[in-house]
């Protein structure tokens, strides 16, 4: 006790309380920015970690680790960006929130649940991290499987009445996460010799591509202003907050949940946020809301995100193990300050680790209220055209997707998946579904076969497993029953001609499609060896198996035809190849000013000098991204004649 | 008015550019700036390796350059070292960083890889060692005992089969032990981790990693460390490991066992192998058409840096009780080990595939 209060006396002093300011002030900014993270903002910090007093420096690492989470649902909510992994499942809520003209009330209850999720979390990790070790170290490969397996089954809940288009998404995003090099054997898979492939595609470019494109696609088909019903902005800041004390047994179950999975290392970030989303839907009484901008939806992954983070550090401290990708970069900062992770930081070095927890809760606190502060004048964003704000998401997309590994392939996959993404918006197909099977690919394939090589079969009687399997039968039988009840109580009689499933020519294309590519997977795989082809092939069989059974409900069950807007964001879909190949070729700053200024003076029809502004503020903006931050843009023709003069002056 | 502004500019940009050539005049031509590429990401080990360094080669180097660390990780850093094959500056300006992931994939032959060494020097190598380590509930107390582990099957938490853990385990089939790798960790610390929960009952971690988190599992009688992997000495040979002076090493060991020295075609890739992954763990490499002053001032500054009292004490804690070898030690005793026979190349791929599936 005396040392957790010795920590919290550290902490408030003045030196740590300014160092650690800077790194949350830093954590906000590199968190807004879509495709930077922890790792891009640690890059800025660590040249200055080294010999410093760790305690201070452990502070300012800590500030900016804990505020990502934070300050990325600016773009998740306002722009349908998500702007780290950790946020993708706050899209699915607050961008319709923000469409709804409540982009206020979806940011201000985001803001409130990441502190109380961060608060909960630091809370949780002063307690557990005391006891972890023992309960860390039972979580072996196959409780790990089984957790991913959990992690899939939310796919059930996410695929909105029909559940062979979640599955056949959720095996597409399978086979997609199981290309690069096989776990099991190291050898590569689907790679078609392409140097890109062998690392296996990027989530965020994954992340990219499902929903911020396909989203900036159908507005532009659109053109209208994000938020199209306007909405009082002053109610929404409040209603936002209102919202969260409303929930907060949501808000305390989703904290806690998200710490604890946090601390499992292995599993990741990246689902905590989509396993907190199915579990707010299966647990409130009416979920047709959600999807459709339910504030649920974002009070649940904003609440686990944050304390995910916080709970990420048991893993990292305890056992040199990073629970995330910030958590990562986290570990390296520490090794520069001369500190080891291990049992020592819960023996001789307890109060650096107090002072780590106790910099998390006040990072959460402080960098929610800079974001509340900032969330009025941000929001007004959604009002204007979107046909304005294109060029400036567009060139952030593209900007975020080239951090990913620096190469033409981040433009072209992002294409890719992009077509993908468009053509399931279009078919109603779960796009999340394909997200979470793309994530959880690699874990599922990986603990599957660690756990069968160091156990043999007799893994599933692991007390464990039977827990966790018990768990996903119960997620399984129990919403069902729950709705079935409900629906007796209410005693609907008659199926309205709105609830036919729908379909439209888009699932057709979508399904052949979807089809060939297994189909081509299948001829590809199938010479390989036993361990590195088992796995493809049981993604191969689901999305076979979900297509037939489509294809069959296609022509037997009754439903309604609905016409989309197909051809027309077919269009858009090669223009964007066409801009990205502009912005590879020609230079990324040169295309970033030349199209912007085309496309807002002749598009969006803005005036020659508001078009010139923007442009010109885009381009300052990457030129201060590259000299701060040293990110380097793709330099084609016409870069290299306007960065030589600038780096002359600079 | 406007023709004047220009000629103002102008005139100020000329004679601002003199002033600095001269300034650079004074010393060997070391840009400003050195762009030192890590083909990883932030944060892992060379990436750690590297910030650790770099504030001593500002220091030490004559002209007090800034050291920007550039990461630029992909492909187990293949990515980052073809680009930086094809793209760095010989002016002293780009230099490179590696570890044992880089050497690898060019000595079994990657297809990807598209750089090799010629056209580079090694300015400075960062060795590392490694301790193997067995369940204490074996019944070994020693590498004495090491008898008792014929005929138990030993599973070991391993990245890959051609990862750093390559030479181990080739250690591990001449010493007749019955290893059953898991491929697929994420990492080493991964593999230990496998250890603690009881599913590996074999393991092996580099020194840092050894100190800082199995030796206080051997304290707690949680793990019983068998052989250290010796470290090379100036002449090239093999000798005990300086941080673990009381563990045999594997030679000692495969004596002890069978009598005689170890050899043939297997003990000849796992030396290589082992120089390649330990030795040579970390590399500093500057393109060899870089003028000669400047690799000169290069490697007085890093000489002297070696020097540095500050340097000597954080850097046991940073990489271990090793000196870090420089001048021309590095480049020989480099291209001895990453020169690969056709005729071993063949064992080895024939080797990875009966052993494990894999083809080269």
């Amino acid at each position: 006790m005396a040392v957790l209060l010795s920590a919290l006396d550290q902490i408030l002093s003045f030196t740590h309380f300014i160092y650690l300011l800077g790194g949350v002030l830093v954590g906000l900014v590199v968190g807004i920015i879509p495709g930077l993270g922890g790792i891009a903002g640690m890059s800025l910090l660590l040249p200055f970690i080294y010999g410093m007093e760790p305690s201070v420096g452990l502070g300012m690492l800590m500030g900016l680790v804990a505020v990502i989470p934070t300050g990325d649902t600016f773009t998740s909510v306002l722009m349908g960006i998500p702007g780290s992994s950790s946020s993708q499942a706050t899209v699915m809520d607050g961008f319709p929130l923000a469409k709804k003209g409540q982009a206020a009330r979806a940011l201000s209850a985001a803001f409130m649940c990441s502190m109380i999720g961060g608060v909960v979390g630091a809370i949780v990790l002063s307690v557990f991290i005391l006891v972890a070790r023992p309960i860390v170290l039972s979580f072996s490969s196959a409780e790990l499987f089984m957790l991913t397996l959990l992690g899939l089954s939310v796919v059930a809940a996410l695929s909105g009445g029909n559940i062979f288009k979640g599955l056949a998404a959720c095996g597409l995003g399978l086979l997609v996460g199981s290309v690069g090099s096989a776990p099991a054997t190291g050898d590569f898979r689907f790679t078609l010799g392409i140097d890109y492939l062998y690392d296996g595609i990027p989530l965020v470019v994954v992340g990219l591509g499902i929903f911020a494109l396909p989203e900036i696609i159908s507005l532009l088909v659109q053109n209208k202003a994000i938020a199209s019903t306007p909405n009082k902005l002053g109610h929404g800041l409040k209603q936002g907050i209102k919202d969260v004390f409303q929930n907060l047994p949501l808000v305390g179950k989703s904290s806690i949940f998200g710490s604890l999975v946090g601390a499992i290392p292995g599993l990741g970030g990246s689902v905590v946020d989509w396993m907190t989303y199915s579990f707010a839907m299966n647990s409130s009484k009416d979920s047709s809301q959600f999807g459709k901008g339910e504030i649920k939806g974002v009070i649940a992954p904003e609440s686990a995100n944050n304390a995910c983070a916080s709970g990420s550090m048991i893993p990292t401290l305890l056992f040199g193990i990073p629970g995330s990708g910030s958590a990562a970069v986290f570990l390296g900062g520490m090794l520069l300050l001369g500190l080891q992770p291990g049992v020592s930081m819960i023996t001789t070095h307890l109060d650096l680790t107090y002072t780590i927890i106790w910099s998390l809760a006040l990072a959460n606190i402080l960098g929610a209220i800079f974001c509340i502060c900032f969330t009025r004048p941000i929001s007004l964003l959604t009002y204007v055209k979107f046909s304005i704000l294109a060029p400036i998401i567009l060139t952030l997309i593209l900007f975020a997707a080239y951090q990913a590994t620096r190469s033409l392939g981040d433009f072209i996959v992002l294409g890719v998946i992009a077509t993908i993404g468009v053509l399931m918006k279009d078919a109603g197909w779960p796009r999340p579904a394909f997200l979470i099977g793309f994530v959880l690919s690699s874990g599922a394939e990986n603990y599957f076969f660690q756990s069968i090589q160091f156990y043999g079969y007799s893994w599933f009687e692991r007390p464990g497993v039977i827990i966790i399997a018990l768990l996903i039968i119960l997620g399984f039988v129990l919403p069902p029953i729950l709705k079935s009840r409900r629906k007796a109580q209410k005693d609907e009689g008659q199926v309205t001609e709105k609830e036919l499933p729908i379909t439209s020519i888009t699932d057709l294309v979508l399904i052949l499609l979807i089809t060939g590519a297994g189909t081509y997977a299948l001829f590809n795989i199938w010479d390989m060896s036993t361990l590195t082809k088992a796995f493809p092939l049981i993604a191969i069989a689901i999305v076979l198996f979900s297509c037939i059974a489509l294809l069959i409900q296609r022509y037997k069950v009754k439903h309604r035809k609905v016409v989309t807007n197909i051809r027309l964001e077919a269009c858009y879909i090669v223009g964007f190849f066409v801009i990205a190949c502009g912005y590879y070729y020609l230079g990324f700053i040169s295309t970033t000013f030349v199209f912007s200024l085309l496309f807002l003076s002749y598009l969006a029809k803005a005036s020659w000098t508001k078009s010139f502004i923007i442009a010109f503020c885009l381009v300052i903006f990457l030129l201060v991204m590259r000299h701060i931050m040293h990110i380097d843009y793709p330099e084609g023709f016409l870069d290299p004649y306007i960065l030589t003069p600038v780096d002359k002056i600079f | 008015m406007k023709k004047h502004l220009k000629l103002l500019c102008a005139s100020t940009l000329i004679f601002g550019s003199l002033l600095t050539t001269a300034a650079k005049a004074e010393t060997a031509d070391i840009p400003s700036t050195i762009n030192w590429t890590i083909p990883f990401g932030v944060g892992g080990g060379t990436d750690v390796w590297a910030r650790f360094i770099a504030p001593y080669l500002t220091k030490y180097i004559p002209t007090h350059p800034t050291v920007v660390i550039k990461n630029q990780p992909g492909g187990g850093s293949i990515t980052g070292t073809n680009l930086f094959y094809k793209r760095a500056r010989s002016d002293g300006s780009d230099i490179l960083g590696t570890s044992a992931s880089t050497l690898f994939p060019f000595m079994l032959g990657d297809k990807r890889v598209r750089y090799n060494f010629d056209k580079w020097m090694p300015l400075m190598a960062s060795p590392t060692g490694g301790v193997v380590y067995v369940q204490p509930n074996l019944g070994v107390k020693s590498a004495a005992d090491i008898d008792k582990l014929n005929g138990v099957t030993l599973p070991f938490g391993s990245q890959g089969p051609t990862r750093l853990e390559l030479p181990v385990l080739m250690a591990f089939e001449m010493l007749g032990l019955d290893v059953k790798p898991v491929f697929g960790m994420k990492s080493r610390g991964a593999g230990r981790l496998a250890f603690e929960r009881g599913e590996a009952k074999i393991d092996f971690q580099t020194t840092s990693a050894y100190i800082n988190s199995v030796e206080d599992l051997v304290k707690n009688h949680k793990a019983i460390p068998l052989f250290s992997l010796g470290v090379m000495n100036e002449d090239g040979k093999i000798v005990r490991d300086p941080a673990f002076p009381n563990l045999p090493t594997f030679q000692e060991v495969y004596f002890q066992k069978y009598g005689k020295k170890p050899s043939g075609n297997e003990y000849t890739a796992y030396s290589k192998f082992l120089a390649a992954g330990f030795a040579f763990q970390k590399v500093i490499f500057i393109p060899a058409n870089t003028p000669s002053d400047i690799i000169h001032a290069y490697q007085k500054g890093i000489k002297e840096m070696l020097k540095d009292p500050q340097f000597i004490k954080d850097s046991i804690v940073q990489i271990g009780p090793y000196k870090n070898i420089v001048g021309v030690n590095v480049a020989q005793h480099l291209q001895e080990a990453t020169k690969i026979s056709p005729e071993l190349y063949a064992w080895v791929a024939k080797w990875l595939k009966q052993k494990f599936d894999y083809s080269l």
